[in-house]
Formats: C-alpha cells, sequence, structure tokens
C-alpha cells in the first residue's frame, strides 16, 4: 500500500511557485504530485485543511540545540520538537557547543544524534577557528567532508581581520557559506544591552551598534574582495541594513538574516530588566527596527531567522549583568513573523511565508522552502487566527526563556509533515 | 498623607509628595539627633541585613548607625563573607536571609536591577543602597535635603553635576530627584563620561565647565572613579584635572554664595582643590550628617511607620 496523503482545502501558499488559493495538495512516497487517481484517493489519508494555511516546512538557519555538552538547555530531540511544533522542517544548527563543533568526530556525534533523535532536518554547521577561539583554522575541509552546510563561529566573531579573510577564501573553494555573528568585541566589554537612551537610564552597560556595524562593513569588505559568501546573522542596526543594502547594489556576495525579536521588540522592553529580553545582539530602537523591516520588504535582509537559544530557567533568573544572553524562539517565530510582517506592515502572506520558507533555503542551498510538484513533501499546515498565549508548558523546547511568556500570539501551527508523515499534530510531537 | 511603599527601589518612580514626606520625617528625626540619648525605640526588635555585594564602608556604616539609632538589629554581610562566592545565586541568599526571619534587608549590588528582583522576590521590605551605575536613592534624598536646608525650594534653581556621570548611581538617582523637585540641572563632564542620551531625563548636557558652572547655585563633584576608565575614557588623572578640576577660580564662577558638595569619598587635588573642599561653600561633612537621618526615616517608613506619629514625637520647635 502506497503512501498517499489529501490536504484538502486548504489555502495553499507556496512562495517558490507564486501560489496563494484554496486547493488540494497531494502526496505520494513522500513528495508532491500534482494529483491522485480516484482509487488512490480512496486509499489516501485525508487532512481537512479548511480555513488553515497549506505551507511549505518552514525552515531556520540558525538555531542552537545544544548538544553536546550543554544538553540541560536542549538537546538535538527536544529543540527538533520544539522545531516541529514551530512549523520548522529544516533547521541548521549552530557549533557552539561543549566541545565546540570544530572537527569531524564531533559532527559525526551530532549526525549520529540527528539520525537517531530528531524529528525535522537538522544540519550541523562546524566551527570557523578551533575551539571557536579565533586563533587558528577549524580542519575545514574535514568538516565539510562530515556534512557541515556552513562555518560559523556564531556567539563569538573571528575579530582578526587576516583569519577571517583567510577563513573565507579557503571554505568558498568548498561552496561552504560562512556565517558571521558581527560584532566587534573591543566595543562590547562588560555590555550587555543597546547603548542609548534605555542603557542610560538604566545604568547597563551599553552596546553600540557600531560594533556591529564596523564587522559588517568588515565583512562586506572581505566579500568583496574575495568573491566568498559571507551570511551576515541577526542584524539588528539601521546603519548595517544602510551598509548591506549598498553592497547588494554593488553584488557583493552577501546575504543577510534577522530574528523575530529583533523585528517585534525594543530596547524600550528592557525597563524592569527582565532577562528574557537579554540577547546577543541587543533589542534595539524603534528606528532600527523599522529599518530591518524595510530591509525585509526590499531584499536587503534575505530571511527570517530565530537565532533559538534556549537557556534554563535558573540561568536565566539572575540579575540582569549576569543572566547568559538569548531566547527560545521557534515556537513562537511563525506568529511573531505574521503580526509584525503581514498585520502590522502590509506583506503579502506570501512574502511573509517565503521569508519563513524559500528565501532562507535559498541563502544556505537547501532543498526545502517548496510544496511545488516533485518536492519534499515537508509540510507546516497553520491556523493564522487562532489565538494561544505562551505559557511554559506550551512549549516544546526544553527551556521556556522566551520574551512571550503570557502573550496571546494569533496563529499557530496545527500540523507539521516530513516527507508527508505528520510529526506534529495539534500539540503533540507524533513519534515511530 | 500616608507612606504605601514596602520598598525603597528608585527614585524615578517616587512622587514629589512621596519624596517630601521622606524630608518630613527626616526633618523630625534629625531633631532627635541633637539630643543627648539619640536612640529611638521604633524599630525595636527588628533584624535588618545590610546585603552588601560590592564593597562599601560609607554607605554601609550610614546605614548601621542609622539603624542602630532606631533600636533595630543589623547583620552586615559583606562579599568576602557572603556564600554568592561559592556559587549561590542572589535569589537563594536573599531567601535565605528572608528564612532567618529578618525584616528588611539593604542591598548593595554591582548589577543594576539586582534591588527591584529582590523586592519582588521577597516579601520584606528591601531598601537600595546603590546597584550598579543604575541608582542610589538614599544618596539623591540626604543631597535634596541638604540642598534644600540650604536654598530652600529647589524650584528653577540651577544646579550643576560635574564629573563621571556615565558610571554615576548618584547622578542617576540626583537627576530624577532634582528634576521632580524642579530644579534646572546640568551634568557636565568630559564628552566621554557625559554621553548626550542623558538629555533624555530631563537635563542638560555640558563639556564647557564655564558655562556648565555659570550661575549655579550648587555644584555636585562626582569622583573618577573607575581605574578602568583612565584607559580609555580620558587620558589621565591630571588632564582631568587641568579640564574639569574644581578650583578657586572655576568656582568664582558659581554664584557667590552657591554651595559645593560631594557624595564622598573625596580625591583631593583631583576632581576638588583641597582648600575648597574644606571652605565655607562646602556642605561636604552636613551630607554625611544628613544621611543618617534621611535613612533612618527611609527604614522607619518602609518598616511600615507612621509619618505623623515620628512628627509628633519630634515636633519643630
Amino acid at each position: 500500500m502506497p503512501d498517499l496523503t489529501w490536504i484538502k482545502n486548504g489555502r495553499i501558499v507556496d512562495p517558490v511557485n507564486g501560489r496563494d488559493e484554496v486547493g488540494d495538495i497531494y502526496v505520494n512516497e513522500g513528495r508532491i504530485v500534482g494529483s491522485l487517481s480516484t482509487g488512490q484517493r480512496k486509499g489516501a489519508h485525508v487532512i481537512d485543511a479548511g480555513g488553515l494555511l497549506v505551507c511549505p516546512g518552514l525552515v531556520d538557519i540558525h538555531v542552537h540545540f545544544r548538544e553536546p555538552g550543554q544538553t540541560h538547555k536542549e538537546t538535538i530531540q527536544t529543540g527538533s520538537h520544539a522545531a516541529a511544533a514551530g512549523g520548522f522542517t529544516s533547521v541548521i544548527c549552530m557549533p557552539n557547543t561543549t566541545p565546540a563543533a570544530d572537527d569531524a568526530g564531533t559532527i559525526q556525534y551530532i549526525q549520529d544524534a540527528i539520525q537517531r533523535e530528531a524529528v525535522v532536518r537538522v544540519y550541523p554547521t562546524g566551527c570557523i577557528t578551533v575551539g571557536m577561539n579565533g586563533e587558528r583554522l577549524a580542519p575545514i575541509g574535514s568538516l565539510k567532508r562530515a556534512g557541515v552546510v556552513a562555518i560559523t563561529d556564531d556567539g563569538k566573531c573571528v575579530q582578526n581581520n587576516e583569519l577571517m579573510r583567510r577563513a573565507v577564501e579557503y571554505a568558498s573553494m568548498f561552496s561552504l557559506p560562512v556565517m558571521d555573528h558581527c560584532e566587534d568585541s573591543s566595543l562590547t566589554r562588560g555590555a550587555v544591552m543597546n547603548e542609548g537612551v534605555m542603557s542610560t537610564r538604566l545604568g547597563l552597560q551599553g552596546w553600540p551598534a557600531a560594533a556591529e556595524d564596523i564587522i559588517v562593513s568588515r565583512n562586506v569588505i572581505l566579500s568583496t574582495h574575495t568573491g566568498a559568501h559571507i551570511h551576515l546573522q541577526h542584524i539588528s542596526s539601521a546603519t548595517s541594513v544602510d551598509i548591506i543594502r549598498r553592497a547588494k547594489k554593488r553584488g557583493v556576495s552577501i546575504t543577510a538574516e534577522a530574528t523575530p525579536h529583533h523585528l517585534a521588540l525594543t530596547e524600550a522592553t528592557i525597563a524592569e530588566y527582565d532577562t528574557n529580553f537579554k540577547m546577543n545582539p541587543p533589542l534595539r530602537t524603534e528606528e532600527d527596527r523599522q529599518a530591518l523591516i524595510d530591509g525585509l520588504r526590499d531584499g536587503t535582509l534575505d530571511c527570517v531567522a530565530t537565532d533559538h537559544a534556549p537557556h534554563t530557567d535558573y540561568e536565566k533568573d539572575k540579575e540582569f549583568d549576569f543572566a547568559p544572553f538569548g531566547i527560545v524562539g521557534l515556537e513562537t517565530a511563525l506568529p511573531i513573523s505574521l503580526q509584525v510582517l503581514h498585520r502590522e506592515s502590509g506583506f503579502s502572506l506570501l512574502d511573509s511565508i517565503s521569508l519563513l520558507t524559500s528565501k532562507p533555503a535559498d541563502v544556505m542551498n537547501l532543498d526545502a522552502g517548496s510544496i511545488g510538484e516533485g518536492a519534499k513533501a515537508d509540510i507546516a499546515i497553520i491556523d493564522p487566527d487562532e489565538t494561544w498565549t505562551v505559557t511554559p508548558e506550551s512549549l516544546h523546547s526544553k527551556s521556556a526563556n522566551s520574551p512571550w511568556l503570557g502573550v496571546a500570539l494569533k496563529g499557530r501551527v496545527r500540523k507539521t509533515l516530513l516527507e508527508g508523515k505528520p510529526v506534529f499534530a495539534d500539540g503533540r510531537i507524533l513519534t515511530g | 498623607m500616608p507612606w504605601n511603599r514596602k520598598d525603597l527601589i528608585t527614585i524615578e518612580n517616587l512622587s514629589v509628595e512621596e519624596i517630601e514626606q521622606i524630608f518630613k520625617v527626616t526633618a523630625a528625626l534629625k531633631r532627635t539627633m541633637g539630643r543627648s540619648v539619640k536612640k529611638l525605640p521604633a524599630l525595636r526588635g527588628k533584624t535588618i541585613v545590610n546585603l552588601f555585594l560590592e564593597p562599601s564602608t560609607r554607605t554601609r556604616i550610614a546605614f548601621e548607625v542609622a539603624a542602630t539609632r532606631l533600636s533595630a538589629d543589623v547583620i552586615s554581610l559583606d562579599m568576602a563573607a557572603s556564600s554568592t562566592t561559592k556559587g549561590e545565586t542572589l535569589r537563594d541568599t536573599a531567601q535565605n536571609i528572608e528564612a532567618l526571619k529578618a525584616d528588611m534587608i539593604v542591598i548593595r549590588h554591582t548589577a543594576p536591577g539586582s534591588p527591584l528582583y529582590l523586592s519582588r522576590l521577597l516579601r520584606i521590605p528591601v531598601v537600595n543602597a546603590g546597584d550598579g551605575s543604575h541608582e542610589h536613592p538614599t544618596q539623591a534624598l540626604l543631597d535634596c535635603f541638604t540642598l534644600v536646608e540650604h536654598l530652600g525650594s529647589l524650584k528653577g534653581r540651577r544646579i550643576t553635576i560635574l564629573g563621571d556621570i556615565l558610571f554615576s548611581r548618584v547622578a542617576r538617582s540626583n537627576i530624577w530627584a532634582m528634576t521632580k523637585l524642579g530644579a534646572e540641572v546640568t551634568v557636565a563632564g568630559p564628552s566621554t563620561l557625559v554621553p548626550h542620551w542623558f538629555t533624555s531625563m530631563g537635563v542638560k548636557v555640558s563639556h564647557n565647565l564655564r558655562t556648565a558652572l555659570a550661575d549655579a547655585d550648587a555644584v555636585m563633584l562626582l569622583r573618577i572613579q573607575h581605574e578602568r576608565q583612565t584607559s580609555t575614557h580620558f587620558p589621565s588623572l591630571g588632564e582631568y584635572t587641568s579640564m574639569f578640576g574644581l578650583n578657586r577660580t572655576r568656582a568664582g564662577w558659581l554664584k557667590p554664595d552657591a554651595i559645593i558638595m560631594h557624595p564622598g569619598p573625596i580625591n583631593r587635588g583631583v576632581e576638588i582643590d583641597s582648600d575648597l573642599a574644606d571652605s565655607g561653600q562646602s556642605v561636604i561633612l552636613e551630607q554625611v550628617t544628613n544621611g543618617i537621618a534621611v535613612r533612618m526615616a527611609v527604614l522607619y517608613l518602609c518598616a511600615g511607620g507612621s509619618p505623623e506619629a515620628m512628627l509628633k514625637s519630634a515636633p519643630a520647635s
């Protein structure tokens, strides 16, 4: 008996094919097909998607799954559950684990865990430098052979320009994108939030946007000189958006992402020192936030990525200065993006969904982000109108360090299908 | 007017009426300090814990004296003795202190926001004795109490705060207190230590000492406190003194009867010439005395003491 699925009467939102219409999606043996015969329809598993959106499974090119070494925060299993619950079917995890994923052995360990535990597609990245110490190149060729889809020292930024230049030159030989966390650390020592009106008021050490802008400029220059693809992670500053816009006009091979939290929130939310608003880079001003939205609108910024960064409650429950940076994002990314981009900023549904599907897939050359005929049937079925309140219990991540705790969000994933098989349905992870 | 606060965390969220209420009680308590028996029974049987997670001598002693004068039992924990060095979180430390049945915590901490954090965690009152570069409310209260003693109402008075504003909790609390009381405040010093963001708090920012001091009714000097700044924020203490140190000539730019204030500890010859610190214009030691009375008032009010009862027990003559 072949494995057949018939998703009926959904609003199909497939950005790659420019499709936004009510219709049916058919799956045969894990792939999207144009139709099923009458006989096949009888034997198909039917999903009634009336009133729901049927989208490509979402793609997040920036998550932290903490395995190996920090599994009290998250594991590849729990992280993949959070992904599935958020509608994501492909995610790229960062290498700042313990130990850092800077050699083929660690990548193999991660690949094994993915094979064993993950309910969605999880792609590893490797480090740019050994131990992410910014001193010596990691074995980038071996990392590539072990299956990494990019290299990055995310969480840290390679400060040495010669080393970064050689890293991007060397990685380009393997067509490996280099993802960079843009932060000049000489400008951020001891800093915990955006430098400006709020840091002045709160007496917290300020983190100037210049720390990001300088490295974004550096990377634009290195990409110009080497032709290598550099992907700029979690852009947060208006000046950086401007630098990227001008570089792209000149055809420089850079791409960039923005996070849902930088699109939705500003430094003003830190008024009461809530550490669930402490992240790196920090939340910035309304002007920066608007620049990010404009950057996504005109393609200066290529996609949305969550920087899903789980930390336990006891790690976050500290003085603002002492709490770790980062928040979880996989399970709130969709409703936040729909709210900020579609409902508040006039992005079409197709454009909004493209920023979470086909566009990030393009940036990282992943086979994902489409539900056209022949594509893998990775599908998110979404109720765009359901309102739900974020609580620790509502999240599938091992951690609940979300800035939206207690907040009602609109838009919820009903089902997530991987190659046609439901891995998440109506609030539950389905395994086996 | 009643006092409804359990905690004193910031000046920013105090009303003018609350500040004036504290001043009335402070004035009453100050009168009791002239008596031969200074001790009052107001907090007898209460235990106050001074949780000092950042080294401090003068503020801690001022709180100890204030609590002792009110007959409270005082336990002072300083950083070296505390369990935080053993990896205990602030939450656990504070909950342990509460479990010991302490009645109030006075906290000094390097981390901004930590007194607010504690106050939400604990049922007992929390008094902020300085949180990083954020606020130092009792210092601002004693400074403004001293200013009012000398200048009367602060409405329309020109007050200049000079020095390291960026890293100063004293500056921030005083900005809120002085502007709430109607003063026109200028913050002055090197551009690296007085960023323009401060204008958002309702003050003028100046890097020109002459304009900053011209016709001021009072100048408050702040110590250059962070050794690390000397490598990046300005070239040297010597250059600081030559550009921004207060000397006789520069003091002459102030109003003739202007007062000179300093929260201490002073660095003679750096931010202030030695003889100016000892001059008739200086009210530095009065600030110290008022610091006891203000802290007595704050402890008394946060412990639930009635303002009226205190005003009755020490009426103005």
